[in-house]
């Protein structure tokens, strides 16, 4: 306000007194007595805001409601039982959990350097009248079904990747293991697998770690980056001197997304994997799963039993992308604040 | 890049009115482009494309025993870095070279995500125009049809008025929720809107798969009733409230805050102002909210999967009986061992993308502009009123020039 300008006072920072004298005036609190109009306004919204709690804990409540059974038939070896045989009480998500849980990795390793490179690409390289084409085409990309990327994965891209996998898995396998396929060396031993559902997976998670990077990529100062191009700098010395330190909060934040994302997907992979109930180690073989795939593939399964142990492993796959999410949307307001008060 | 801002006179020197030939002007000087592609970038990169894909066919597909266009395409791209390495280090020093090269990768990541997005659109959409070609595949439904019956009968009429249906009522019930939490968190605030934002953040990324099963267990298992197109949108509903709830606030925190000083000063009240002054300044953003969450809506397959039941009869009621949308179609056929329905599921899949890509450019030319800024059309309209009033004030003629024909604004 004005007052800092004010020679009045002795010395800077001198606590000013308001209404000693007309140089000295201060912002006045202003307080509007709120309407009835208005209080009912503010309930209706501030109701609004609340249904956001309401439907997350409706959520949670009813599926621990509807997994309970499921959770006391079987009790603590729902989490390490590997098998799903739901008649025979045998059931657990030891083999479903970790192998979903690959499937987002595969897919983050793969998605993470692409995307990276576009946001980098489009924040830094692409030509400017091109750049908001390029962040509306990846938008759109994020705003393609899931179904469309399964039905691309499994009838376009399957056929065409199978021979890459081979190789990898012929040529490769010996001395990296995982990446051996131990079942005879036909056509089919390639296909329906973690690595191609996590491929598929990685097409899906590109745009928002995209988007979500190239915002705060973009958000490096602009003084900044004439400073290192004044003291010499190429175009990539100034990307990773000044914009890369800048957005790795955001970066972080959006693979965690990503990450949640990718282990939420569910008709791509559904659509993909040729489901098993093992703890997969070998990525090329055929047979995958993921709670969700289980969840799509498994649900008309008509006793109560069934559905009360989808219930539960619906209940851990809820949690768990709750908890990653929450942790990212920190992580990324954390970073936006810290942009705030950077320039 | 600009890195330099040069005065205006400079940077509008060639491309400004020309001067009087009379007068002998000062060259207006020219605005120095920093980068920009020189004939030997160009070329250094076209050779090291053609000569590495040259090299690739040669290794990939006569000397190893290697096989398929994904590896083929990897193999070039890596030997295209490292051509382009070589080509690089004859002409540059190395910083120089690492700073191209990385520029070429940022270029080819970029190319990569078009060219994916492209290529998914053209791949659905030849392998859908076998059966869209058919003019019945919109205007029947898979009642009649058998697995092996022509395409030329049975179609996806039950799916599309079964997707708008469904995306309607999930529009019907998320709107006013997300906007209201939008409103609530930007305008009224206070300790809850921190939590709330956080949350709306989280349930964005809710595993849509979640959102079936919630409402598979509290509408049709707790509460026992049927599976339904309205169930299928309470799920869609939960899936999009906060993609709105999102995009809305972000357009909202951009009205400007002396608008609303304005209207309070007026002695509006605070819903008078959010009313009157801030949704519709914010309206274009805001549809494009609403748009952006119904192409995210309409794709979705997991919470349909559960809740709307699959039938191939038509059923034009979303409360009465199992109800088919477009991706429950297509996952359904798709699955078949059917050429036939296979071609189905693509035609569908293509339908599909169209809604998607026509609600997607509905909310891009919507909502191009930020709350508050003019259309062309709209800034030239003031523009007109401004010079009328500025003439007439100044005591010359009220209409200095002729307005065009109404039918021209």
């Amino acid at each position: 306000m004005t007052s800092a300008a004010q020679p009045a006072a002795p010395y800077a920072g001198a606590p000013r007194q308001p209404g000693h004298g007309p140089d000295q005036d201060v912002p006045r609190t202003v307080t509007a007595p709120a309407t009835p109009g208005d209080r009912v306004f503010r309930g209706v919204l501030r109701l609004a805001g609340l249904s956001v709690f309401a439907i997350m804990g409706l959520i949670a409540f009813f599926l621990i409601l509807r997994g309970t059974d499921a959770l006391r038939t079987v009790g603590w070896s729902f989490l390490t039982e590997q098998k799903w045989q739901t008649a025979a009480h045998n059931f657990g998500i030891a083999a479903v959990l970790p192998n979903g849980l690959l499937i987002a990795v595969i897919a983050l390793v793969i998605a993470v350097p692409v995307a990276l490179g576009t946001a980098i690409f489009i924040s830094e390289y692409a030509p400017v009248r091109l750049r908001a084409a390029l962040i509306s085409l990846v938008d759109l990309m994020a705003a393609i079904p899931s179904i469309v990327y399964g039905l691309w994965g499994l009838f376009f891209l399957q056929p065409r990747i199978i021979g890459f996998v081979r190789w990898m898995a012929n040529h490769l396998g010996d001395t990296i293991p995982f990446l051996k396929v131990r079942i005879g060396d036909i056509g089919t031993s390639y296909t329906s697998s973690t690595f191609i559902a996590g491929v598929v997976v990685s097409l899906m998670i590109i745009p928002i770690v995209t988007s979500l990077s190239r915002e705060v990529f973009s958000q490096a100062p602009q003084g900044e980056r004439e400073g290192a191009y004044a003291l010499g700098s190429t175009r990539w010395g100034m990307v990773r001197a000044v914009v890369l330190p800048f957005g790795k909060g955001g970066v972080i934040g959006a693979v965690m997304l990503g990450f949640g994302r990718a282990m939420g997907e569910t008709i791509a992979v559904a659509l993909i994997i040729s489901p098993n109930f093992k703890a997969i180690t070998h990525i090329l073989e055929n047979g995958a799963n993921s709670i969700s795939a289980l969840i799509a593939l498994r649900f008309g399964e008509s006793d109560a039993l069934s559905l009360s142990a989808l219930m539960a492993a619906g209940l851990v796959l809820f949690a768990l992308t709750l908890l990653v999410n929450v942790l990212a949307g920190i992580v990324i307001n954390r970073s936006r604040s810290g942009a705030a008060t950077a320039d | 890049m600009t890195t330099l801002d040069l005065p205006p006179v400079a940077a509008s020197g060639p491309a400004g009115a020309p001067a009087p030939a009379a007068v002998d002007p000062p060259r207006p000087e020219k605005r120095i482009r920093i980068g920009g592609v020189t004939r030997d970038d160009v070329l250094t990169v076209a050779g090291a494309a053609t000569g590495s894909l040259a090299l690739d066919w040669v290794l990939y597909e006569r000397v190893l025993p290697f096989s398929g266009a994904f590896g083929f395409l990897i193999c070039w791209y890596l030997l295209f870095l490292a051509g382009y390495y070589l080509l690089g280090r004859l002409q540059w020093n190395p910083m120089m070279v690492r700073d191209r090269l990385i520029a070429v990768v940022a270029w080819s990541s970029g190319l990569l995500v078009v060219g994916l997005i492209a290529d998914q659109i053209g791949y659905v959409g030849s392998r859908g125009w076998e059966a869209a070609q058919h003019l019945n595949f919109f205007t029947e439904s898979m009642e009649h049809t058998g697995p092996l019956d022509p395409l030329t009968s049975g179609g996806a009429l039950n799916a599309i008025v079964g997707s708008l249906e469904q995306l309607g009522l999930a529009t019907l019930f998320a709107v006013p929720l997300g906007i209201a939490a939008a409103v609530f968190m930007s305008e009224v605030g206070g300790r809850l809107a921190r939590p709330v934002r956080t949350l709306v953040e989280a349930m964005t990324a809710l595993p849509s798969i979640v959102a079936g099963l919630f409402i598979l267990g509290v509408v049709i298992i707790t509460f026992g009733f049927e599976k339904s197109g309205l169930a299928a949108s309470l799920a869609l509903t939960v899936m999009m409230m906060p993609i709105v709830t999102r995009a809305a606030e972000v357009v909202i925190r951009l009205v400007p805050g002396t608008l609303r000083e304005a209207s309070y000063a007026l002695g509006g009240s605070q819903w008078r102002t959010v009313w009157n002054v801030v949704l519709p300044t914010a309206r274009p953003g805001l549809v494009t909210a609403v748009v952006l969450g119904m192409a995210r809506g309409v794709g979705e397959t997991s919470p349909v999967l559960l809740t709307s039941g699959f039938t191939s009869q038509f059923n034009g009621s979303p409360v009465d009986g199992h109800q088919v949308s477009l991706p429950l179609y297509i996952w359904n056929y798709v699955k078949q061992p059917y050429d036939g329905m296979i071609a189905r599921g693509f035609a569908a899949g293509l339908t599909l993308m169209g809604v998607v890509l026509i609600l997607f450019v509905t909310a891009r030319v919507l909502g191009g502009r930020r709350p508050g800024q003019l259309t062309r059309a709209q800034r030239r309209r003031f523009d007109r009123e401004a010079r009328r009033q500025r003439a007439a004030a100044a005591g010359g003629v009220a209409r200095p020039y002729a307005l065009p024909p109404r039918a021209e604004r």
